[in-house]
């Protein structure tokens, strides 16, 4: 943009009051180099109301991912009272009043649907709003960060003691602030294994060396990339480690809601002295507040760049300064590319919220959840499935009878023990025996509670009935008890007519 | 064009690059120059480490070779040996499974079958235990779905050589078919008529005539009606019967029920009688534990062509049983 060219020298003082922040972006064209070390980034603290937004954030969402593991809910007798349970060894997934089998993971994959179109949702909406505030990388960063600040102090304090020799002050600091790292890090793959199993078992399990090895492996691999990627990884992970800043750029448009220096107001930029004029000048006066507390070490006035994570800190840093040299706040907020060019060019500003992409998105999450919602509504709780065999396709006997062997295997969701009765839809020629069934009740299916069950079943059809290559069989399970019935397709092989 | 030229010889100090201030290595390929840069120090630190890691390994690990002159190879401070680990993990494995193979074997041997069959944990157990036995010994020659190939009996079907019975198969697996090297071997031998010179090849195409007859695959033949008949006669019925329904005390195969081990095609049935067929199974109960054989057993008789014992296929309700097919009409 014209604006932003020929920008004046930095001073020290940006006005009265106000400092100029020592502080260089760190992806300035001038520096971007291609074997660029890692530039350590010094955020500092800002106050303001999207700081104090991220703050209930983050105790929401920490508090949720720490906490939910130890909520119960009652399934009956027999099955696990945790609310959120991943169960691998018993191939369930338990969600609240939710209970899903592998034969479900549909569902999963609707979530993660879902989830996706939220998250295009919300980025039309307001830009990286999923970045800066809710994504984990940033949530256990910001505590990270916050933890630094408490034993090393804030960004000036800290750079110092960068710079510093090795003191003994200098020592416990930093070794305080990478225990504190460290169990944080040890907490949070601590609380991840209290999904997989009963959470206040495995916790008492993991201290007493009782727990299964994959836990003790999986708190060791959490602990150590929460570790990483939040103590000493941090921004390196967003800007080139995480693909969804490529594709979140894109998924926003001109009237998309973001974090944007208003060009307009802020230029031309300059120091400010006490009692000047602000007539003919931008309100911007170059202190660099913006720069010093983004975590990302970016400058936001260079306009929208890959880095941003849209955590709108800068919004509060300039904020802070606006009030301070009397300028009306807001030289730094969510605004849309289309207004900024509205107001340069004189024209009045609108936000325009219903725009189609937004109306699209819309529409396909309430026609996704309201499928799967529909789905799980009219779950059942019995199943049938039937496999033929292959490995021969079909059996001729002696006396010409030809035989197919099927495997049928019956889900039974309900809570309790259930005897069914299996018959079939076919040419009434079709015999069926069922292997392990007693010759007092042939076609008695019993199946325990909470399983899946295989049956052994065979179907013959004389000789003088093989006239065709193939049958369509239909095999129907009835629960005599509550009148429920679930049926399977088939089909019976004869070899009739060549194959 | 590729070409590679050699711009820093010796002494001279690297052409450096202007763009990132590196030095070049000299080499350019098509007005590229190849950057000095050093190796990624993640890298290099990995790269330490799986040297540390292997100095670690050598110490705790058996991993050199002894020198010449000496036996076997370093056996480290762990003492580790995979065999060991091996010989642990199937006893255990054994042990875990004991009570299940203990409670079959008891009801086969109380119950035979149907003791299994009625009891439906038994049953899943038994079945998934002979399926995975089966695989990894019989279906090689039996085919994965035990559907058979020529020469190698199809254990689907109702058509059994010798003894289709749960007990009977049982004794098949452990003694094998002429499986020499054990006395109580099943055993039958039908004689090489064209090989051992017995018969000319017009006699054994007249006698195949015959028996293709009998089965009612061709029509009467001159040369079997007159020549086929009377060697038959002579020779075969004394096993197969004078109708050719075999007899399975001795194993010979029923000639007349379309069920041919060997191929049904006439040069098949010409070579049976030429090379007089010598099937060999092994002996299994010198390879898998008695209680291996009876899941083993149990499987391929509920693969459907088992026989039930006169006594209980008597006793079967004629509505679910009907006639030589043991499936029952049953659940309409
Ligand atoms: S945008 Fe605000 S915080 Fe940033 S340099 Fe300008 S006045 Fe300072
Ligand atoms: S530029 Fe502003 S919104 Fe973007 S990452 Fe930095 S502080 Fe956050």
């Amino acid at each position: 943009m014209e604006l932003i060219k020929n920008r004046p020298a930095p001073k020290a003082k940006a006005a009265d009051g106000v400092a100029v922040h020592d502080a260089e972006p760190v992806n300035s064209p001038e520096r971007r180099e291609l074997y660029h070390k890692r530039e350590p980034i010094y955020p500092k603290l800002v106050h303001g109301k999207f700081r104090s937004a991220k703050w209930i954030f983050m105790i929401l969402a920490l508090g949720v991912y720490y906490l939910l593991p130890f909520v119960r809910w009652d399934r009956g007798p027999g099955a696990p009272d945790q609310a959120v349970l991943v169960d691998f060894a018993n191939a369930r997934f338990y969600f609240f009043f939710i209970e899903l089998w592998p034969q479900e993971v549909f569902y999963i994959t609707g979530l993660l649907i879902l989830a996706a179109l939220l998250l295009f949702l919300v980025t039309a909406l307001f830009g990286r709003v999923w970045c800066g505030y809710a994504c984990p990388q940033t949530v256990w960063t910001d505590l990270f960060i916050a933890v630094e600040r408490l034993f090393e102090g804030d960004r000036n304090k800290r750079m110092r003691l960068d710079k510093q020799p090795w003191s003994f002050d200098k020592a416990w600091r930093k070794i305080s602030k990478h225990a504190v790292w460290l169990v944080i890090a040890a907490a949070t793959g601590g609380a991840w294994i209290l999904y997989f199993h009963d959470a206040f078992a495995v916790l008492e399990n993991f201290f007493t060396g009782q727990a299964a090895l994959t836990s003790y492996l999986f708190f060791a691999i959490l602990t150590f990339t929460t570790y990483t990627l939040a103590g000493t990884m941090r921004e390196q992970v967003c800007t080139y480690m995480c693909p969804w800043p490529r594709i979140q750029a894109g998924l926003t448009d001109q009237q998309s809601l973001n974090v944007m220096y208003r060009v307009d107001r802020g230029e031309p930029r300059g120091a400010h002295k006490k009692g000047e004029s602000w007539e003919g000048r931008g309100d911007c006066i170059d202190c660099k507040a913006c720069v010093a507390a983004c975590p990302m070490g970016i400058d936001i006035r260079e306009g929208a760049q890959l880095e941003c994570i849209g955590c709108a800190l800068c919004i509060d840093a300039c904020d802070e300064i606006m009030v301070k040299v009397n300028r009306p706040k807001g030289l730094i907020a969510y605004d849309t590319d289309l207004n900024i060019e509205r107001r340069m060019k004189g024209e009045k500003t609108q936000f325009n919220l219903l725009r189609p992409r937004v109306i699209l998105y819309a529409a396909l999450i309430a026609a996704v959840s309201g499928l799967m919602l529909f789905g799980l509504i009219n779950r059942s709780e019995l199943e049938l499935n039937s496999y033929r065999d292959r490995n021969p396709n079909f059996v001729t006997l002696s006396d010409g009878t030809v035989r197919n062997g099927y495997t049928l295997t019956v889900l039974n969701k309900a809570g309790e023990p259930r005897t069914l009765d299996v018959s079939l839809q076919t040419d009434p020629m079709m015999r069926m025996r069922v292997i392990g069934a007693t010759e007092a009740a042939p076609t008695r299916l019993a199946v325990p509670a909470d399983t899946t069950q295989d049956f052994r079943i065979f179907l013959s059809l004389p000789p003088e009935a093989v006239d065709r290559a193939s049958e369509d069989v239909t095999f129907v399970v009835t629960d005599p008890a509550t009148g429920e019935t679930a049926r399977t397709e088939a089909v019976f092989i004869t070899g009739e007519g060549g194959r | 064009m590729t070409k590679e030229t050699d711009k820093s010889p010796a002494g001279e100090k690297p052409e450096v690059d202007a763009y990132s201030g590196v030095d070049t290595t000299g080499h350019e390929w098509d007005g590229i120059k190849e950057l000095d840069n050093p190796l990624p120090r993640w890298w290099l630190w990995i790269f330490y480490a799986t040297i540390a890691w292997a100095v670690v390994y050598m110490i705790f690990m058996p991993a050199l070779p002894a020198p010449p002159g000496f036996d076997g190879h370093t056996r480290g401070l762990r003492n580790h040996s995979e065999r060991a680990n091996v010989t642990e993990a199937l006893a255990e494995l054994q042990a875990s499974r004991g009570p299940m193979f203990a409670r079959l074997q008891q009801a086969a041997a109380d119950g035979g079958i149907e003791a299994i069959e009625r009891d439906p944990e038994l049953l899943n157990f038994a079945l998934a235990a002979g399926e995975s036995a089966f695989g990894d010994n019989c279906a090689t020659c039996h085919g994965a779905g035990a559907q058979g190939f020529i020469g190698y009996p199809n254990l689907n079907d109702d058509v059994w050589i010798w003894d289709g019975t749960f007990e009977g198969i049982q004794y098949t697996l452990h003694k094998g078919i002429r499986w020499e090297q054990n006395p109580d071997t099943r055993f039958s031998q039908m004689p090489a008529y064209g090989q051992d010179g017995l018969l000319s090849r017009e006699e054994i195409a007249a006698v195949a005539d015959h028996v293709m007859t009998l089965a009612g695959m061709i029509e009467p033949t001159e040369a079997g009606r007159t020549v086929g008949t009377e060697i038959f006669n002579q020779q075969c019925s004394t096993c197969h019967g004078a109708d050719g329904t075999g007899d399975r005390t001795i194993g010979a195969p029923n000639l007349v029920d379309r069920d041919w081990l060997y191929g049904s095609e006439p040069e098949n049935i010409r070579a049976s009688i030429y090379r007089g067929p010598y099937g060999v199974m092994p002996a299994w109960e010198e390879r898998l534990d008695e209680e291996v054989i009876t899941a083993l057993a149990a499987y391929v008789f509920l693969l459907g062509g088992g026989e039930r014992e006169a006594f209980t296929e008597a006793a079967l309700d004629p509505a679910i049983s009907g006639g030589a097919d043991t499936d029952g009409a049953a659940g309409r």
